[in-house]
């Protein structure tokens, strides 16, 4: 594309910059976000990406809740949150601006789509008077650009009808951002001549609008400069930009190959889950069997049925779908067979905020069934990370003989980062250990089969899928006696199996790593202590008071339950420990009631995961609650006061 | 991949041996029965037992399933592998086993709460997708286990624990809802005819895809005699109408009673002699249309008239797991097989010196 290549406009360097692409949700901005990180992954930018999307499919065009957005923070640097407020704004319509502008910081860059910022529009997104008339965006720096005439005029004379044409507007908002931040356009270009193959008009109205805003930029004589963020420094290495969502199914196809199971999915469409069952679907080639089942319960009650028969049974599901699992994950306990539950979870209760992310399954996972019914719980704290947890999880239901509840978010499930490709041959080997023939002598001498004796090391009973002679054997929800697996109703044997179970699983802990903590002077007094996709936030966080002169350690937990061994031993050696959480303070609960320390609980319930900036606030607080205080030549600028923590919530 | 289906069943060379010749004693668990003295499962439980050896199956390669309920008890006494699960879902089950072991023989024992009132999904999903299984659904119209409650298929003004005055619901027909949901194999029999169970059962198990039969089952502490009216020996001949393909539907004790079919399409029970042999409907089980077998199946409104027995329709359809699996092996032959490198690298991806 030698019509795009850059003229002598000055570039500026800079280390980061944080775009929020914001429109209707048939404008196309997931689209025109996802575009722009590809291409700067390509470039070698540290990424991470926060798609904030509507329930609705397409809620009136116009309105508030209509609005789809796409955040995306590139950087030279390594990076671990989509960033707190965006640098630059894209706003194709009022509602894109309204709904957008409370998160921005004063300086931050406005460009808006001029053409719909007319009156009708407006009035819908609740405007009573033009915001870019009136003075209200005098903080910012605000550029207006008429992107639907310049989309639909560039199309003319192609033969593109101008209702059509306007469709394309995400490409031009694309091209120009293309230009302000020096991405090149080839690998959208190509992406679109792919993409759009059989449609030659659509192709063509897309790529014509792409290259307008491009030259848009580098001829409107709006801006003053574009920008450059160089390649981070990134380990060596081959590198993709992933979703939570694909590296789990990725995962589940890597521990299929692994293990030499067949890998089969039962599962129903649920938001945010839905994309793992899409991308499994398309890779029979691995022999993946995915069923589209009736409901959440033949989702659950098929993979078990697959488990039994000897296959990697998995099933995924989010919200509402997880309390209808209950029952058969209680049976899965009973039986005793691999079984992988991938909970991505959302905003609750009941139906709740669909496409919003939350944490407050844990407990759900943890204690979500009648009766004694533990199993163990794995939890992903980056998009890339799924795929690792996901082998783990698959690795403790297939060394364990137990379900698995492997939890995600809605946040990791959209949300991107580069990954370093793992080397295949690196990844760990999972060994069925199938039942190879009968394992017990009867009084008089003759082999037989005991479904439920257990192997001394790790309590698991032995996997024997139908199709071996001598090995017949019946397995069922009543309470079994321990050894032979006979129906068994005597309350002795009841409590020794109860024990036996619960026993299998705490026994985990001495086969999972310690704590994972980041404190490499150990002379750390504050400890922040967190799971799941609060990772990123505590990072950034955790860096910034260190970057204060703060002392603070900070630790994730991969495994909730059991918890790691020394995980007792690790939080009494820390003065506070602070537990943020997207929920109200489950994990806080789990360790109160665990380790009796009286950890200070950290929690926000919007939807939204954390902001850098609030995680940095609360841990100063709670130095500044400690008497701590500010370290020398730093005045805890920017720290709340206790009453008025900046976003979310403390509780002592 | 671990292929079960090519597990050793003959030492490990790969090559299939014939089944060795069984006896209803192998096919029995050592496990003690423990249904109520007298109740109709008893002889369900034998005409399987027996049938067993007949079809030259392995006990290894069988595999019942069940829910929750009296029938359900059903795996724990067959020397197979067996599956009891919870209540409803034994389709659902099902389906994951047969679609990734289509070397299994999968059947499925369920009653007519477990899989007409909590399992109805799983029931006519299962029919729909035509998964390979066999289900035998005892109905005897009432809920035993939890102690005489109405079912799903009791009659109207039941009088039960929880209908003292009278249930108000209309039954389900089993036969016509299986036949709804695009069933391919559909039958009925009852408790006091071991053979007709037998030959009902052998045909089912025959059928590649979802069968469905529906078992009269007397209940004889809560439901006791609900089929007496047309199962009782003295009252079989007038009662019950054998439908056998390809011959006039008729019965009675000299095959004096018939169907014909109204010029308005509707089916009647006929004196053969009025209305002569030649105006009898012809049984046919193949019929692609459902619509004859369905009107069979509402000839009868209750146990208490003439009540067709036996296949009412045998069409094969795609079975669910077979094309998922051909499936499979398109994808394969088309992409070659699952790379999973290359699969890492299937993105756009990067290189960081």
């Amino acid at each position: 594309m030698s019509d795009t290549t850059r003229s002598e406009h000055p570039t500026q360097l800079i280390d980061r910059v944080v775009i929020r692409f914001a429109g209707d949700s048939g404008d196309g901005m997931q689209l025109a976000g996802d575009r722009f990180t590809t291409s700067s992954a390509l470039l070698g930018n540290d990424l991470a990406t926060f798609p904030d999307f509507p329930a609705e499919i397409r809620a009136p065009a116009g309105t508030l809740a209509g609005v789809s957005a796409f955040q995306v923070h590139i950087s030279d640097h390594d990076i671990s949150t989509p960033g707190d407020a965006p640098n630059v704004l894209v706003a194709m319509n009022p509602a894109a601006l309204k709904a957008n502008v409370g998160i921005l910081q004063p300086g931050a860059t406005i460009i808006v789509n001029v053409d719909a910022f007319e009156e009708r529009n407006l009035h819908k997104a609740g405007y009573e008077a033009d915001p870019l008339a009136d003075g209200s965006l005098s903080a910012f720096t605000v550029y207006e650009v008429p992107m639907t005439s310049i989309t639909t005029e560039v199309s003319k004379d192609a033969g593109v009808k101008p209702r059509d044409a306007e469709r394309s507007k995400n490409f031009f908002a694309l091209g120009l951002i293309s230009w302000l931040y020096t991405r090149p356009l080839e690998a959208t270009a190509a992406w679109i001549e792919e993409r759009y193959a059989g449609k030659t008009l659509v192709m063509e109205a897309n790529l014509r609008a792409l290259k307008a805003g491009f030259h848009f930029g580098e001829t409107a004589e709006l801006f003053e400069s574009s920008y450059e963020v160089r390649p981070a420094e990134l380990a060596p290495g081959e590198y993709v930009n992933i979703t939570g969502n694909t590296a789990t199914a990725w995962g589940l196809i890597a521990a299929s190959t692994r293990s030499s199971l067949p890998l089969f999915l039962g599962t129903y469409p649920i938001t945010p889950a839905s994309d793992i069952l899409h991308e499994l679907s398309k890779h029979k080639e691995f022999g993946v069997r995915t069923f589209q089942a009736e409901d959440e319960i033949a989702g659950i009650g098929a993979a078990l049925g697959a488990s039994f028969g000897g296959a990697l049974g998995v099933t995924t599901t989010s919200g509402p779908g997880v309390d209808l699992k209950s029952e058969m994950i209680g049976l899965a306990i009973n039986l005793e067979l691999p079984l992988l539950i991938i909970d991505v979870q959302r905003g609750g209760p009941s139906t709740g905020l669909p496409t919003k992310t939350e944490q407050a399954d844990l407990l759900h996972a943890m204690y979500g069934r009648h009766g004694e019914a533990p199993l163990p719980i794995v939890a992903a704290r980056t998009p890339s990370h799924c795929f690792e947890a996901t082998l783990e999880a698959v690795r403790l239901a297939v060394k364990y003989r137990t379900p698995v509840i492997l939890l995600s978010d809605g946040y990791l499930a959209n949300g991107t980062e580069p990954w370093r490709l793992p080397d295949v041959a690196d990844l760990p080997v999972i060994d069925p250990g199938f039942a190879t023939g009968p394992n017990h002598v009867d009084a008089d001498g003759h082999d037989e089969f005991w479904p439920y004796l257990r192997d001394e090391d790790t309590l698991a009973r032995p996997w024997a899928p139908p199709g071996l002679a001598g090995l017949e054997h019946r397995i069922g929800g009543l309470e079994k006696q321990d050894g032979t697996g006979n129906v068994n109703y005597d309350g002795a044997n009841h409590e020794h199996m109860t024990r036996l179970r619960a026993a299998k699983i705490a026994g985990i802990a001495d086969d999972i790593p310690p704590t994972d903590v980041d404190d490499a002077a150990g002379d750390a007094e504050i400890l922040v202590i967190g799971w799941g996709s609060t990772y990123g936030a505590i990072a950034a966080g955790v860096q910034r008071t260190r970057a204060r002169g703060h002392k603070v350690a900070q630790a994730h937990l991969m495994h909730l339950n059991p918890f790691p061994a020394d995980l007792g031993d690790v939080l009494a050696r820390y003065r506070k420990v602070l537990v943020p959480e997207v929920n109200l303070g489950q994990l806080s609960r789990l360790l109160r009631a665990e380790y009796l320390v009286d950890v200070v609980s950290f929690t926000q319930v919007k939807g939204i995961p954390f902001r850098a900036a609030s995680m940095e606030a609360a841990i100063l607080e709670l130095l500044n609650a400690d008497g701590v205080g500010p370290v020398p030549g730093d005045p805890l600028v920017g720290a709340p006061t206790p009453d008025q923590p900046a976003n979310g919530k403390v509780s002592h | 991949m671990t292929d079960l289906a090519q597990a050793p069943i003959d030492g490990g060379d790969g090559t299939p041996v014939p089944v060795p010749l069984t006896t209803r004693k192998d096919w029995s668990s050592d496990q003690e029965v423990r249904w109520c003295p007298g109740c109709g499962d008893y002889s369900i439980l034998a005409a399987v037992q027996m049938l067993m050896p007949e079809l030259g199956v392995s006990r290894e390669r069988t595999v019942f399933l069940s829910g929750i309920g009296c029938a359900a008890r059903f795996p724990y006494y067959m020397n197979t592998y067996g599956l009891h699960s919870i209540h409803g879902r034994a389709p659902a089950i099902a389906t994951g086993l047969a679609t990734t072991r289509p070397d299994l023989d999968v059947w499925v024992v369920t009653g007519d709460g477990d899989s007409l009132s909590i399992g109805g999904n799983h029931l006519i999903h299962a029919l729909r997708r035509n998964v390979n299984i066999t289900i035998l659904l005892f109905n005897n119209q009432i809920y035993g286990l939890t102690k005489g409650q109405y079912s799903p298929t009791s009659e109207v003004a039941k009088v039960t624990k929880s209908t003292p005055f009278g249930s108000l619901e209309q039954p389900f027909n089993p036969l016509s809802l299986a036949l709804g949901a695009e069933a391919g194999f559909v039958a009925r029999t009852h408790d006091m005819d071991r053979k007709h169970m037998m030959e009902t059962f052998r045909r089912a198990h025959q059928h590649r895809g979802a069968s469905f039969v529906e078992i009269y089952q007397n209940c004889n502490v809560f439901n006791d005699g609900a089929f007496e009216a047309i199962t009782g020996k003295e009252h079989r001949s007038d009662m019950l109408i054998p439908l056998v393909h390809g011959e006039p539907i008729r019965f009675g004790a000299e095959g004096e009673h018939g169907v014909v079919m109204r010029s308005d399409g509707s089916l009647d029970v006929v004196d053969v002699a009025e209305v002569g042999e030649a105006a009898l409907l012809v049984h046919d089980e193949h019929r692609d249309n459902p619509g004859l077998a369905f009107q069979l199946s509402r000839l009868s409104r209750g146990p208490y008239e003439p009540t067709p027995v036996g296949i009412f329709r045998d069409v094969d359809r795609p079975e669910y797991g077979a094309e998922m699996a051909r499936q499979v092996e398109r994808v394969i032959e088309r992409k070659g097989p699952g790379d999973l490198g290359a699969l890492l690298r299937s993105g756009s991806s990067w290189t960081v010196e």
